[in-house]
């Protein structure tokens, strides 16, 4: 029996955009106000999972034909290496440091190293969540 | 402020990492994992003569200082371990290369091995209880890996048991720190101590000392918390097993003498007498399952047993004596146990089964593999010129000097019975008639020698070199009797 799933798959397309944003926006907003990595890469995840629950996962690994357990990788890299940053300027593991600077669009703005850090978490959690669910999805 | 202190954890964190990304190259991934434990094996070398010529070392990550921040903390004791570790888990790795097939090669054997010394090396180092539970968590989930990795019948069984105990174990981990937390209110394991020697250990302290025994003895197999350790150390292959046996029950030992010397020493005539008796009882059990075995596997891994309660009875004794002893046991006991699970796993590998009554007469046609093993067996024991018997001589002569005649007694008695277990696997495995000829074996031990041999010269030398390595035991039990010189070097007043 073909189902017909027109207003799921119509609703997926806008809807999508959406929760990637907001979980730009929770990513971005960890610092100062609740939200980081790790909500902001559940929330990717989710807006993937929906893609999945939409479509089925041939269509998904189209659009990402992504090894999610080297994204969970490159995340784990990415965190030990701003690590590995501090052994250059000669202070401990892991300190992190921030500065504000005057950005041509955002005005001035305040970056801090902890971001990077937050990268390799908000990566480490999409790869890890999207490997089990594809993982146990594709089980026969 | 020393980044020396985390490259322990840090080469195999980032080799382990790298790893993922080359899961299908096996003989790249060989390569890197040998470089990156030589590499490990160095610097925690270097870590060691840097305690030992300049005392504690610390860093405070992140530049906060402690209590504030997560400090990390390389004194003697950690530092011997961390390098013992670092050798054993290199010979798991060379042993790994003949024996773990490719299969499981390929889907990230090597990488998961990294991980699991990234948490054994983090719970050596680390300075706070929390983070504590952390590294113990990275080195469970990693080991929850390996022990299933493979996915036979045996292993799957295996594998929920030891997953259901560590999870129950690591809620209790973590009702204690929340307990030890709301009433003292600090987590840095020198900060603690502070605190807890000025108001003197109440009723209370010592309630949540004892749920911190449960919690290691679980991790640590002690009676009567060791239930789950025969059947989960049986499932895996021999390289896991043997890296399990040397380095997992060793942390939850080494987290009892760090707790029970550091934090909880206050009340010691009710915590270390119920270590002592525990331990007393663990060694019996201990014992009476190897007796009774003909598994060559299970005889070892009751071993294990044995000897936490040995290292354990040091430990509640709590005079400088009898904790060198402990320090210098666990040092030999992770060595020694490697090369024993290598031993029955080369013996399981050529006769096809590990069911010591099927065995017979292998040392005519593997002379080395048998005098090595016999040299094991020795050492094992604690017969003079070799390592084991530093370790239980100091042990049982700390105990006498504090008359605990019943305790040394103990000790001295089950080396009598597990010199007769492992005997056993020696007469009936290597002596009597050959049961298989050359060509009728199921494998080759070629490959297999190299890493027994690595580990058993190390005893050898632990063992005649005794004097030489003593200052450094010596060293660390110093640290470990008195708190305050581990307390100043990570609060810095």
């Amino acid at each position: 029996m073909k189902t017909n799933d027109l207003i799921l798959q119509t609703v997926t397309k806008i809807i999508i955009f959406l929760i990637l944003a907001f979980s730009l926006h929770l990513f971005f907003a960890g610092h100062y106000t609740p939200g980081g990595g790790f909500i902001g890469g559940l929330m990717t995840a989710a807006a993937l999972v929906l893609l999945l629950l939409a479509f089925d996962a041939k269509t998904v690994n189209k659009i990402f034909p992504i090894d999610f357990i080297q994204v969970a990788a490159i995340g784990l890299l990415i965190a030990v290496l701003t690590g590995i940053g501090s052994f250059f300027f000669d202070v401990p593991f892991l300190t992190q440091t921030f500065g504000y600077f005057d950005l041509p669009i955002l005005g001035k703005t305040g970056l801090a190293t902890a971001v990077l850090f937050d990268i390799g978490v908000y990566l480490v959690v999409i790869g890890v969540t999207m490997t089990i669910i594809q993982t146990i999805g594709e089980d026969e | 402020m020393n980044n020396l202190v985390i490259l322990p954890i840090l080469i195999p964190l980032v080799t382990g990492i790298l790893l993922i990304f080359f899961n299908k190259n096996i003989p790249l991934q060989k390569w890197i994992s040998v470089i990156a434990s030589i590499a490990t094996i160095v610097v925690s070398a270097i870590l060691v003569q840097t305690v030992f010529t300049g005392g504690i070392q610390t860093l405070e990550i992140g530049d906060w200082r402690p209590p504030y921040g997560i400090v990390l903390v390389a004194d003697m004791l950690a530092s011997l371990l961390v390098l013992t570790a670092s050798i054993v888990s290199l010979t798991c790795i060379l042993y790994a290369f003949r024996t773990i097939g490719e299969a499981r090669e390929k889907f990230y054997f090597y990488s998961v091995v990294q991980f699991l010394m990234v948490g054994v090396f983090g719970a050596f180092l680390t300075g706070d209880l929390f983070n504590l539970f952390v590294f113990f968590e990275v080195m469970l989930m990693s080991s929850y890996v390996l022990i299933v990795h493979g996915g036979t019948k045996v292993q799957l069984r295996e594998s929920i048991k030891y997953i259901l105990v560590n999870i129950i174990s690591s809620a209790l981990f973590v009702v204690a720190v929340g307990l030890l937390y709301s009433v003292v209110g600090t987590l840095n394991m020198a900060d603690l101590s502070q605190r807890i020697s000025e108001v003197g250990q109440p009723g209370i302290l010592t309630v949540i000392a004892v749920l911190f025994l449960i919690v290691f003895g679980l991790k640590g197999a002690i009676f009567p918390l060791f239930f789950w350790l025969p059947g989960s150390y049986q499932a895996p292959p021999t390289a896991i097993t043997a890296l399990f046996g040397a380095l997992l029950t060793k942390v939850g030992v080494y987290s009892i003498m760090r707790v029970f010397t550091l934090i909880f020493y206050h009340d010691t005539e009710f915590t270390h007498g119920l270590i002592s008796i525990l331990a007393g009882l663990t060694i019996v059990v201990g014992v009476i399952g190897a007796v009774s075995y003909w598994d060559v596997k299970k005889i070892i891994i009751y071993n294990i047993m044995t000897a936490v309660g040995v290292i354990l009875i040091g430990v509640a004794t709590m005079s400088t004596t009898s904790i060198t002893g402990s320090i210098f046991y666990v040092v030999h006991d992770m060595i020694v146990k490697g090369a024993l699970f290598f031993l029955v796993g080369a013996m399981a590998i050529l006769s096809g089964t590990f069911d010591l009554k099927k065995m017979g007469g292998l040392i005519r046609n593997h002379p080395v593999l048998g005098w090595l093993f016999f040299i094991a067996v020795v050492t094992i024991a604690g017969i003079p010129p070799l390592s084991g018997f530093v370790g239980k001589l100091l042990i049982v002569q700390g105990g006498l000097e504090n008359g605990d005649y019943v305790l040394a007694g103990v000790v001295l008695l089950s080396s009598l019975l597990v010199l007769y277990s492992v005997m056993k696997i020696f007469m009936n495995g290597f002596w009597g008639e050959t049961k298989l000829s050359v060509t009728e074996e199921k494998g080759s031990t070629k490959g297999l020698i190299l890493p027994i041999a690595l580990l058993l010269s190390l005893s050898i030398a632990l063992g005649v070199g005794a004097e030489w390595f003593i200052p450094y035991f010596n060293e660390a039990a110093e640290t470990m009797m008195n708190p305050s010189i581990y307390i100043d070097a990570v609060l810095k007043e």
